[in-house]
Order: structure tokens, then C-alpha cells, then sequence
């Protein structure tokens, strides 16, 4: 897949963090330039403190950038405040985390919902396409359960539906197989790939397993908070 | 949905939910039982007072409505007034508070007070005879455990429990006028005067006739008095009431602060979730508050209940000197109270749970 600047859902230049620990500033990034079509599945992969995680944040709106810019399904993440990084989270976004982060007290079904009505969309019921996802997912059977009741794999394919439900223009993934036995693992990259075939979802997938990231089209490399 | 995500927050920490709700329930047990006390010692003295049977109380030169204690004033009045036109029947007591307690000794010719209030009812023995007997009312012998025949030492003195009677006529001991009257150092002393008229209805007439007469000397009618016995009449107990609610609003701010705090620390990472969805500020304090006034509302009830606990506790131990009443229409005044506690303790929690870093939020474990 080309990386067509014009047609680009994510565009980052120069983009720099810098985080103050103390009296020590840490420089997490140090000018990332980085360009993703639509529809693309992008694998970044890099050791521990090479700044991916940092870039995963700025880029979902979890934590604006120091300097430079990024812009996120047309929208300069760089130029809106708090506010506007919530806007962005709660319409364009989504994420898939390492530790699934579902919302304990609720059952896979509400922790769904609760996503729908955060976004301002129907919560009641969920409509045929996304049930085909659910469907795709695995996880009808198992929408009234709590995390406690699913194993790993379930509860990450659940945080999966929670973050299409919403139609998100970019789905995020932070080391979604991190957790996961090898199986599991296979299942939930199976399904993302699947996601991004016959959804044309894109994707932005951090990991720091280089067979994971094999799952993506492209694989960028960080290292020292620059893209190698 | 908030509705739902605040309700599965209570229901998920279920011990920390019911040590909430009982930490705000005390404030309003207190306040409840406060004021249900005060009710309920206004509401048996209007009962006590509507038992005498009179129309009419004459009070010494000087005395204020609602203090009785003491006999600064002639008991030759008595006759005096029972010869006045369409009073049928007089009687001067003398009243005597207990020290230590709410109580007091009250101090009745039986003859003259049976014409106006109607004999005792007697639940046990019979009527006053010597100079050392005592009658009791059934809420003072359930009280101190006391049974016609027994002893029991009032006023530095042992006296001899003739009769139980029913209660609800005036007081709740009685003893002869003169004993008391000698006890006391007040011969020849009455601390306010009954009369009871040929017709009701003229009370107003009378009062204004009498007033002419004996001038300086407050009289009232007794719906006058009865009437008179209301929290917003005594000031003192105004006054007991607004702190007690002070406290309670102190205390249920200092739980409930404390409770939602936890609460916000326990669901730290939870706040980062709803934030990663895209919670507003406005959806996360919602939820917050929202949960503080579930506590309050579940606090307020129980402090409800609990309320008739303390009803329950006051009439087994101290049925006669600490009646406490039900008021329903403080209840809401008590909920308004925990509730506002509520809302105002979970503010500081509800910005912290607004301002948390998302990424850091995440990460807390």
C-alpha cells in the first residue's frame, strides 16, 4: 500500500514530546514524521522507550505533542485543546490495550453500550453490521458476561467490538497481543487483519513482537523517539 | 446508560457502598432522632396537658408560658378563682423538676384535680392516702422498673408507689400538694392554676374577664398553651437544632468526601477507560456525582429506618423522660441535608476524577 501524503488519515511532522521528570526532561520524541492512507494496517514496532507508545498517545489524543504536528482524520491534534483531543477520542479513535481495559463492573454487552453512549449513537441495540462484527469477533455468545467470566483472548475480542462500535475512522492498538497466550494471540491478530480486509478499517498497531506486526502492511521502526 | 454504570458501581464494591451509606445514615439518624426527641417531649407534654381537662392556666405575675418549675404564687387564688362566674372547677399544682433529667414531681390535691381531669386510671393500686405515697404514670414505671408497692427516691426523699396510673394527665409523678409544697419550701405556693369552665367556648370571655381583674397575672387558654408547644417556640431548643444539623452537615460532608475519594482512587483506572472512550469532563463528573447522590439517597433512608431504631431504643429505656416522635416531614429536610453533604463532599473528588492524566489513569494499578 502507498503512502499517498493527499490521502493520508494520519500525518505527523516533526512531531516531539517532552516529558519533565523532575528536573530531568526526557525527550520521548525527537521529530517523527509519519504518513497513513486510509484503510492501511501499520505495524510500529520498536524496544522499550523507543517513544511508540508516546507517538500512539498523540496520535489518539491521549496527550497533545510538545512540538510539531499531527493531524488525525483531518483534525489538527496538535492545534485543539483538551476538549478537542475528547472530541477526537470520542468520534474518530478507538483503542485496543494491552490489558483490554474493560470496564469490570459491566458486562461485555454494556461495556459496548457504554462506548455507543459516550459517542452519542443508539446504545439500546446494536445494529446489523455491527452484530456481523460480533459475529466475525466470536463473542455474541459471551456479550453478557463480565471480563471476570472470559478468558484473555474473549476479553480482548470484546475491547475489539467496543472500539469498532463506534465506527471509528482509525482503530489503535497497543501491544493487543501482549497478554495473550500464542493462540489467543493468532486469534486477535486474525481478526484485526480480517477487520482491515473486509472493513478496510485502518489500523495503527504498536508492538514490540515483530511477528505481530508481520500482520501489517507496513512496519515502521522506532528507535530513540525517531522513526528509524 | 450513566444510570446503569452508577448503579453496577455500587452493586461491584458492595462493603465499601454499605459502610458509606451507614456513615451517612448517622447524620441523619442524628438529626432524626434529635429532632424526633424534641417533637415527641412537645407532643407529650401537649397530650399531658390536654389530660388535665382544663380551659384555662393562671400563671404567677412574671411567669413565662412554658416554664413551670417552681411555686411562686398564692394558692389562696385557687379559691379565689374557683368562685369567679363559669369556672366549675380549680385546682393549683406544683411543679418540680427532677435534677438530671427531664422529668418532674408534680404536687395535686386528687380531689380537686379529679373534678377537672376525671379520676386516675389506675393500671396498678390506688390513689394517694399518706403524706409519703407517690403515683406513677405506666411510661415512668416502665422506665425505672417500678411496680406499685415498691420505693423510689425523687427529690432526695423515699417515696412509697401507691398506684400506676394510665398516662397522658399532666405529668408523670404526682404527690400530694402540701408534701411538695413543704418539700419544696413553698407553703402555701402553687406554680400555675387549672380552670375548667360551665362552657368551652367561652374561654375568651372569661380570660378577658379574669385579665381585668387580676391584672399582671398571664393566663391562657389551654389550646393556647398546646399551641405554644412548638420546636420554633422554645429557643433554646431552636438553637440545639440548627447546630445539630451543623453537625450533621460537618459530618456528612467529611464521609462522604472521604467515601468518594476512595471511590475515585479505587476506579482510577476506570475514570482512564471512560476518558480513552471519550468521556467529557461533564460525563465524569456526572458519574461521580451521580454515585454520590445514590449514597445519599441510600444513606438518608437508612438514617430513616434507623431513626425508628432509635424510637424503638428510646421507648424500652426511657419511655418517660425521652419520647421521641416520628417526624415524616423532617425526613426530607435530613435527606435534603445528607444529600447536599453529598453532592458538595464528591465535588473535590469529581475535579480530581476530571482532571486525571488519561495515560496515567490507564497505568494505575
Amino acid at each position: 500500500m502507498n503512502s499517498a501524503a493527499g490521502d493520508s488519515i494520519i500525518r505527523a511532522r516533526g512531531l516531539r514530546k517532552v516529558y519533565q521528570t523532575g528536573k530531568v526532561q526526557v525527550e520521548a520524541l525527537r521529530g517523527v514524521d509519519l504518513d497513513v492512507p486510509r484503510g492501511e494496517f501499520l505495524s510500529v514496532v520498536g524496544p522499550s522507550g523507543s517513544g511508540k507508545s508516546t507517538l500512539f498517545h498523540i496520535i489518539g489524543g491521549l496527550t497533545p505533542p510538545s512540538s510539531g504536528e499531527v493531524i488525525v482524520a483531518n483534525r489538527n491534534v496538535s492545534a485543539v485543546g483538551d476538549n478537542g483531543r475528547t472530541e477526537l477520542r470520542r468520534k474518530y479513535v478507538s483503542f485496543v490495550f494491552q490489558k483490554f481495559n474493560l470496564l469490570p463492573n459491566l458486562t461485555a454487552r454494556d461495556n459496548i453500550r457504554t462506548a455507543l453512549y459516550i459517542a452519542g449513537l443508539p446504545a439500546d441495540r446494536f445494529d446489523p453490521a455491527f452484530v456481523t462484527i460480533l459475529d466475525l469477533l466470536g463473542i455474541s455468545a459471551r456479550l453478557d458476561h463480565k471480563p471476570s467470566e472470559m478468558s484473555g483472548g474473549e476479553q480482548q475480542r470484546v475491547a475489539i467490538a467496543r472500539a469498532l462500535a463506534t465506527r471509528p475512522a482509525i482503530l489503535l492498538a497497543d501491544e493487543p497481543t501482549g497478554n495473550l497466550d500464542s493462540s489467543n494471540s493468532l486469534a486477535v491478530l486474525n481478526v484485526l487483519g480480517d477487520l482491515n480486509k473486509k472493513l478496510h478499517q485502518t489500523i495503527l498497531m504498536i508492538t514490540h513482537n515483530t511477528e505481530a506486526a508481520a500482520f501489517g502492511h507496513r512496519i515502521v521502526h522506532m528507535r530513540d523517539g525517531c522513526i528509524a | 446508560m450513566i444510570l446503569k454504570l452508577v448503579w453496577e458501581n455500587v452493586r461491584f464494591r458492595p462493603v465499601r457502598t454499605l459502610l458509606s451509606m451507614l456513615l451517612i445514615a448517622v447524620p441523619v439518624t442524628l438529626i432524626l432522632t434529635l429532632i424526633g426527641l424534641s417533637r415527641g417531649f412537645l407532643e407529650d407534654s401537649t397530650k399531658r396537658a390536654e389530660g388535665v381537662g382544663a380551659d384555662i392556666i393562671f400563671r404567677p405575675s412574671g411567669s413565662s408560658l412554658l416554664s413551670f418549675s417552681g411555686a411562686p404564687m398564692s394558692d389562696r387564688f385557687v379559691d379565689q378563682l374557683a368562685k369567679e362566674p363559669h369556672v366549675v372547677a380549680a385546682t393549683g399544682v406544683v411543679m418540680q423538676a427532677l435534677g438530671g433529667t427531664f422529668d418532674s414531681v408534680t404536687g395535686i390535691d386528687p380531689t380537686q384535680f379529679a373534678r377537672l381531669s376525671g379520676p386516675f386510671t389506675f393500671f396498678e393500686g390506688h390513689g394517694l392516702e399518706k403524706p409519703d405515697d407517690m403515683l406513677i404514670d405506666q411510661y415512668y414505671a416502665d422506665q425505672r422498673h417500678v411496680h406499685a408497692g415498691q420505693d423510689l427516691n425523687v427529690l432526695n426523699r423515699k417515696w412509697h408507689v401507691v398506684g400506676i396510673v394510665e398516662p397522658g394527665k399532666l405529668a408523670h409523678l404526682f404527690v400530694a400538694l402540701p408534701v411538695l409544697q413543704n418539700l419544696v419550701g413553698a407553703t402555701g405556693k402553687v406554680s400555675a392554676i387549672y380552670l375548667k369552665l360551665d362552657n368551652p367556648a367561652d374561654t375568651q370571655m372569661v380570660i378577658d374577664q379574669l385579665k381585668a381583674k387580676y391584672e399582671g397575672y398571664p393566663m391562657y387558654s389551654m389550646k393556647d398553651l398546646e399551641a405554644s408547644y412548638s420546636v420554633t417556640n422554645v429557643p433554646l431548643l431552636n438553637g440545639f437544632i440548627h447546630a445539630v444539623m451543623g453537625i450533621g452537615i460537618v459530618i456528612g460532608f467529611a464521609v462522604v468526601s472521604l467515601s468518594m475519594y476512595m471511590a475515585v482512587l479505587q476506579r482510577t483506572r476506570e475514570i482512564g477507560i471512560l476518558k480513552s472512550l471519550g468521556a467529557s469532563k461533564s460525563f465524569v463528573m456526572g458519574i461521580v456525582l451521580a454515585e454520590a447522590f445514590a449514597l445519599g439517597l441510600g444513606g438518608t433512608i437508612a438514617g430513616i429506618v434507623f431513626s425508628f431504631g432509635t424510637r424503638a431504643l428510646m421507648h424500652a429505656l426511657m419511655p418517660a423522660s425521652l419520647p421521641q416522635a416520628i417526624v415524616p416531614e423532617w425526613w426530607w429536610i435530613a435527606g435534603a441535608i445528607a444529600m447536599g453533604a453529598a453532592l458538595l463532599g464528591a465535588l473535590y473528588p469529581g475535579m480530581m476524577a476530571v482532571r486525571q492524566d488519561p495515560i496515567e489513569a490507564l497505568a494505575y494499578e
